[in-house]
């Protein structure tokens, strides 16, 4: 992996006992997270685990309980979404977070237009251009509304827009969940791509392949606490035992009895 | 990346997709309007049909309606609401309402009228003052929406009554101050007119605009390794537009000619669509207006946005306030109450900006508010009681929301936004 070893830098960005709580809902209990330049965090764990409600905290979309975040060495407070984009960390959201009646090129820019007075639509135009096509992005036209874009081509979109600020960390809140297969593919690169240039990545995702590809570091969520953190190597069942919480878990049992309607031997004997 | 994908290598950046159909001929440009219209993209369709029916069914009622004169007379009622309408698009583009706009307007003349004829406060002073409280108003409404979470609906209203309130204690038991027909602010408001050249010479600018705007941003695209614009488009549109201005000038110009308070009327619009379409400031009001959470996440400051809003428009509304006192010549309790209220959001709904929030333009307030005093006016002309205005009026405001929530839903399936 060409990123600087982890070990001998500073964390750029380093969690210390995270604890969100809805109302009697405690989303994440004294969570601890680091990420480093030039790493790829992946945070996996199974629904309602508490994955965006991480990310929407280093957001700034919600405040934590309790708990520290320091970024750069400085302990900071991410009042709110506009000093987390000022500080440098960009989001892309699980629900993207799109002005659903304005265009491609205005949702890219929105809230960082160029020329505040005098609003500049062609340069603006071609830097989403420029953008897009980093992603392999297949959209017609960036002067359609995103009302009328599909699925896949929203995501794309709400990616492209976490680039344009030039961000020290990107948070990708399962940015693959809606993507062909080339278009995948380009995320998986340009995270890797990002990751080379020195940024922090932490995406979120569902997909083990994926993650095992792409990751340095898996950090798992169980039930809003931390529950271990693995390498890209670890097999696929030690990751779903964390992430379930059980080695017997639905995940080895579903592939045990397929197994054995197969006739075949089964994989691993386990325990 | 295989032939299919990039069979045009040569096309420009925003043409290489061979699904996007090329709208920048003629025919092309009718069909894509046709698609918007078809979409429940209506824009200004409905003013312009509305406006068009109308004067067909009152010049056939009574020919006076289209007489030049009773036209002048027109703009310069106009102007008046029409002021107010400019603010509550800056309220309805949030999805916000200002229900206070007529009493706001009241209080402002009746601060005018006091200050200014009773208390001798110089009259520019006296219009600062008034301005500076609706703002004032606007800034109490924002505090009410955003801090303490008060839905708009809500607080406007209280605001109508306590407005109004302060409206009647300010002109004490008179009721009414007139404002001496000499002054600039009277003339202002009733007789002064552009001259003919001048109104020549303002018919041409914006045709004039519109294509050295089209050539410029050409030249930038192209620059750029964009596709250019339709330049023929924007010629013709150019054309139409200012052969239709230069006609209305014309026609005006047999009457008195052009009010300068409808000039007034057509300045704030023109600054006003500026501010919307083409700073950072009017696109968060179409973010916020659309997905505010979406345009706080954005980084926009989601609450100076709303603030901006109200402010704007209690200000408008209490310029609206002014310039009516100078039509009327008095600043009285009856100022600000009635109709004008309603029609100010009629005016609105009706040249297109929605109730919904994220849709709207300057100029949809200065279409309907035509659309309403053409009615009004052309109903007077026919002896019709103040009751039966009011009962019109309400009916075509219901037409026009529902216009603008079955064209929402027509948008909502069509993907529009
Ligand atoms: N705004 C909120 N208000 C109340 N409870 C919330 C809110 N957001 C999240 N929660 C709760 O916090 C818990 C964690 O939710 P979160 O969205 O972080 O899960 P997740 O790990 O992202 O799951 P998924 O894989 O389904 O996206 C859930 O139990 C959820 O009900
Ligand atoms: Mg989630």
């Amino acid at each position: 992996m060409p990123h600087t070893n982890p070990a001998s830098a500073e964390p750029i960005l380093r969690l210390r006992e995270i604890s969100k709580s809805f109302g009697a809902v405690s989303a994440l209990t004294e969570i601890e997270l680091d990420v480093y330049a030039g790493e790829v965090v992946a945070l996996v764990g199974d629904n309602g685990a508490g994955k965006s409600t991480l990310v929407n905290i280093l957001a700034g979309v919600h405040q934590p309980t309790t708990g520290t975040i320091e970024y750069l060495g400085q302990q900071v407070t991410l009042a709110s979404p506009s000093a987390a984009l000022g500080m440098g960390i960009a989001t892309v959201f699980q629900d993207l977070a799109l002005c659903e009646n304005l265009d491609v090129v205005a949702n890219l820019f929105l809230g960082h237009e160029l020329s505040a007075w005098r609003l500049d639509e062609v340069k603006m135009e071609v830097r989403a251009w420029a953008l897009l096509s980093e992603l392999a992005a297949r959209i017609p036209s960036v002067r359609l509304p995103i009302a009328s874009l599909s699925g896949g081509q929203r995501q794309t979109v709400a990616i492209a827009r976490s680039l344009l600020l030039d961000p020290k960390i990107i948070m990708l809140d399962e940015p693959t969940a809606a993507l062909g297969v080339a278009q995948t593919a380009e995320v998986l690169n340009l995270i890797e791509r990002v990751r080379d240039r020195g940024l922090g990545v932490i995406v979120i995702s569902h997909n083990m392949d994926e993650v095992r590809a792409v990751a340095d570091r898996i950090v798992v969520l169980r039930l809003g606490r931390n529950n271990g953190v693995f390498t890209a190597d670890t097999s696929h069942e030690d990751l779903v035992a964390a992430i379930t919480g059980a080695a017997e878990n639905s995940v080895t049992r579903r592939q045990k009895s397929r197994a054995e309607r197969d006739g075949q031997e089964r994989p691993h004997d386990q325990r | 990346m295989t032939n299919a994908d990039r069979n045009t290598t040569a096309a420009p950046l925003d043409r290489s997709d061979n699904r996007l159909r090329d709208d920048q001929s003629f025919a092309g440009a009718l069909r894509a309007f046709l698609d918007r219209v078809r979409s429940g993209d209506l824009g200004m369709l409905p003013v312009a049909v509305g406006l068009v029916v109308i004067s067909l069914v009152f010049t056939a009622l009574n020919p006076v309606f289209l007489a030049p004169n009773n036209l002048v007379n027109l703009l310069f009622d106009c102007a008046t609401v029409g002021v107010i309408s400019l603010g509550i698009v800056c309220v309805l583009m949030l999805g916000e309402i200002d229900l206070s706009v007529g009493s706001m307007s009241g209080l402002a003349s009746a601060i005018v009228g006091v200050l200014w004829v009773n208390s001798g406060v110089p009259i520019v002073l006296a219009i600062f003052i008034a301005l500076g409280a609706g703002a004032l108003v606007g800034v109490v409404y924002a505090f009410l929406f955003t801090r303490l979470g008060m839905p708009s609906f809500v607080a406007t209203l209280s605001g109508l009554l306590a407005l109004l309130g302060m409206q009647l204690y300010l002109l004490g038991s008179t009721g009414s101050i007139n404002l001496p027909y000499q002054s600039e602010l009277v003339r202002f408001g009733q007789i002064l007119i552009m001259p003919d050249w001048l109104t020549y010479a303002l018919a041409v600018v914006p045709g004039v605009a519109l294509v050295l705007g089209g050539l410029s941003t050409n030249r930038q695209r192209i620059a750029e390794g964009l596709s250019p614009i339709a330049v023929r488009l924007v010629v013709t549109k150019a054309v139409i537009l200012t052969a239709a201005l230069v006609f209305a000038g014309w026609y005006l110009n047999l009457g008195r000619g052009l009010p300068w308070m409808f000039a007034l009327f057509v300045v704030l619009a023109v600054v006003l669509n500026y501010g919307l379409t083409r700073t950072k400031w009017g696109r968060s009001m179409f973010a916020v207006g659309g997905n505010r959470e979406a345009a706080r996440r954005a980084g926009i400051n989601v609450k100076r946005i709303y603030l901006s809003a109200f402010v704007l428009c209690s200000t408008l509304a209490a310029a609206g306030g002014i310039l009516a006192a100078s039509r009327l010549a008095s600043s009285s309790q009856q100022a600000g109450t009635g109709d004008v209220n309603l029609n100010a959001i009629a005016a609105a709904v009706i040249g297109g900006t929605s109730l919904f929030g994220g849709r709207g333009s300057a100029w949809s307030a200065v279409l309907g508010i035509i659309v309403i005093q053409a009615i009004s006016n052309g109903l007077t002309l026919l002896n019709l009681s103040s009751s039966l205005r009011y009962m019109i009026t309400g009916a075509v405001l219901a037409i026009a929301v529902i216009v603008d929530s079955l064209a929402r839903r027509s948008r909502v399936s069509h993907g529009r936004g």
